[in-house]
């Protein structure tokens, strides 16, 4: 099958058991995204595929033939240094699951979609919308504190 | 993972061999495929049916498209003027991530669940019936007030199929139209099955009608976002002075299945809308609850849940 990583095509020969996290890690080499919980629960893993962000552990990767993926390695965004300039990690590991997350969650802003907490006609990236918004990616250095401006930084770019 | 084999689907109609499961978003199969839960010997992906649009009905109201992500469902300029309780039920559920994903259809048929049953290791009527219940015993503070049975008191997960059946949604199959609320199954002497589709039925579409009523989706959980249920409520209502002309009210993580509130519905039809009123048909509605050792704070929690929805909504 032919998956399209951040601009390269690559040929794979893998199981259809090969989760896309899996076969961007273990066969294409890239090990930006990170496998924590593997269920979805805890955001590590999370990529942009056709530009949306998705957890990589739950899906297929035979199912996505053809499809475009862009990993923390393929990014260059205001996110990116943001994170540094604001000190959005401690340990680093969920910080790859936090960049993609929030790049594609900025996205989301510009089409205006609503989240659990928008009111009509308020700041879609009010900090009580990034911390909503950004749930999906949890880090248990609980450097939450530093993200949430780094992102709100990030987005006025 | 056990292992299967792997096809796309192409038609509609062609329904699956022993054995054969569907796939759409994945976000539950998937999980439950690698947790050893679910064994599909083939998955038939039905994401390339183009069954992922959300249209306008000649006869008024939009039909989704089984395979719409939650995610577009929920930012549709439609659903958000005219269904607000199902916008806000979607984005209650999951994560960003997830809800980018996740389909209709998968939504509506994410397994009804507890911690036992996502457990391969663990007896499980869901799993083998006969096997018995450790959440009767155990752990089940976030399981079924209403509707168990000694067999089960798992609880369905989906936010958007509360919504949808306080809406009086219909879901439409490769066979048939059915009401969402009665799509869903209680456990009785057999969980191990949620719903009422056959093997190989595929859901294509889910038709909302005209709904001329306020409405509202509220979920109570341990932690602000991005958890389950432990109680949600969503509400359709209509009040003409000040009395009560039309109400629908749905009830999210109490039974096997979203729990459409009828026995409440009918104690506030016509009658005046108070809160008084409101906790009256609420304790009408939780006449039938049988709490467990640590369930039980769920009645008031649902009772004070839906008093306070419908003032909201009514006022």
């Amino acid at each position: 099958m032919n998956l399209v990583v951040n601009g390269a095509e690559h040929e794979l020969d893998v199981d259809p058991r090969t989760t896309l996290l899996d076969a961007l890690r273990e066969h294409i080499g890239l090990t930006g995204a990170k496998k924590g919980c593997d269920h979805g629960q805890c955001g590590a893993c999370t990529v942009l595929l056709d530009g949306r962000r998705v957890n990589s552990c739950l899906i297929l990767a035979i199912t996505q033939q053809d499809a475009r993926i862009t990993t923390i390695e393929g990014l260059d965004h205001p996110v990116q240094r943001e994170f540094q300039a604001h000190d959005g990690f401690q340990c680093g590991y969920c910080t790859p699951g936090q960049i993609c997350s929030a790049v594609g969650m900025l996205d989301e802003v510009d089409k205006g979609w609503p989240s659990a907490v928008t009111e009509d006609g308020e700041d879609l990236l009010s900090e009580a919308e990034v911390r909503e918004r950004m749930s999906g990616n949890l880090c248990r250095c609980g450097a939450y504190a530093n993200m949430v401006p780094a992102i709100r930084e990030a987005a006025a770019q | 993972m056990k292992t299967f084999t792997y096809r796309t689907a192409t038609d509609v109609a062609a329904g699956l061999e022993p054995g054969a499961t569907f796939l759409a978003g994945g976000t539950n199969l998937v999980d439950l495929m690698k947790l050893g839960v679910a064994t599909p010997d083939v998955l038939v992906d039905v994401t390339r049916l183009g069954l992922d649009e959300v249209t306008e009905r000649p006869e008024g109201g939009l039909r989704i498209g089984a395979g719409v992500r939650n995610s577009d469902l929920a930012a549709h300029p439609l659903v958000r003027r005219d269904y607000p309780v199902l916008s806000q039920a979607l984005l209650a559920g999951a994560s960003g991530q997830l809800r980018n994903m996740a389909t209709t259809g998968g939504n509506l048929l994410q397994r009804t669940r507890c911690r036992y049953f996502m457990d391969a290791t663990k007896p499980c009527n869901k799993h083998a019936p006969g096997t018995g219940c450790p959440a009767r015993e155990g752990d089940h503070r976030n399981l079924a007030i209403l509707g168990g049975s000694e067999h089960c008191i798992a609880t369905h997960p989906s936010d958007m199929a509360v919504a949808l059946v306080a809406l009086e949604a219909v879901v439409n199959t490769s066979q048939r139209a059915i009401p969402v609320s009665d799509l869903y199954r209680l456990p009785g002497d057999d969980p191990s099955r949620d719903t009422i589709l056959e093997h190989g039925e595929l859901i294509t579409s889910v038709d909302l009608p005209v709904v001329p009523a306020r409405s509202t989706y509220r979920k109570v959980r341990d932690r602000a976002s991005y958890a389950f249920a432990v109680a949600s409520v969503a509400a359709v209502a209509q009040v003409a002075d000040g009395t009560v002309t039309d109400i629908r009210l749905a009830l999210g993580a109490v039974a096997h299945k979203p729990w459409r509130a009828l026995t409440a519905e009918q104690a506030l039809r016509g009658r005046p809308a108070t809160r008084e009123n409101f906790l009256a048909a609420a304790d009408a509605e939780l006449a039938a609850a049988k709490p467990l050792r640590d369930n039980a704070f769920k009645v008031p929690l649902v009772r004070n849940l839906i008093a306070s929805v419908l003032e909201g909504l009514t006022s």
